[in-house]
């Protein structure tokens, strides 16, 4: 088994394992959930990002857009929480 | 080599996979919180260590240290600031019942 073929299989895992956070998305009961399941989402998605760079020997491309996609997903689910802090109802 | 990363991925994914049973499966937003916080972020440093060790010693692994380390720091902080949102907002934790079987 090469490294390319592992890279893929890790990869394929994982956007498997993503379909868990967007139940938790969807059924999550209170806002704090789905901001949860958003979180986790586009950790694992930064995560999928590098590990297809890494599969199509790209990895200096892929890790800029994983390096962006990380900073604008952690800004955002900030801003989330500190929104629904000041003005908002838990449901 | 091919070992090497097939030890660091499978490490990798059996935390991820942990994480996300956490989030399937406990029972309220505060437990929940503990697998995203803390099994996902060692799933994410052994799998980019997975990508760094199969980069060699380049810029690219650098910026691949750089998202590891950011993604180390910024996802606890995260889930910190959640946590807190939520627990100023009024939603209470799941507690055992007294004296029930779970």
């Amino acid at each position: 088994m090469t490294a390319s073929t592992l890279f893929q299989a890790a990869a394929l895992a994982l956007l498997v394992l993503i379909l868990v956070y967007l139940h938790r998305i969807a059924a999550g009961p209170t806002v704090f959930d789905r901001i949860l399941g958003v979180n986790g989402f586009a950790t694992k998605t930064t995560v999928v990002l590098l590990l297809v760079g890494a599969a199509y020997d790209r990895v200096d491309f892929f890790v800029d857009i994983a390096l962006g996609y990380a900073l604008l997903s952690f800004v955002g689910s900030l801003a989330a929480a500190r929104y629904f802090e000041r003005s908002g109802q838990p449901r | 080599m091919t070992f090497v990363l097939a030890l660091l991925l499978g490490a990798g994914l059996a935390f991820h996979a942990l994480a996300a049973l956490g989030v399937a499966r406990l029972p309220d937003f505060y437990t929940r919180l503990h697998a995203v916080s803390k099994a996902e972020t060692l799933g994410v440093l052994l799998t980019l260590a997975a990508v760094g060790c199969w980069a060699g010693l380049t810029l690219a692994t650098l910026k691949v240290a750089s998202v590891a380390l950011f993604l180390f720091l910024a996802n606890p902080t995260a889930t910190h600031a959640l946590g807190r949102a939520a627990w100023r907002l009024g939603v209470r934790p799941w507690l055992r019942e007294p004296g029930g079987a779970r």
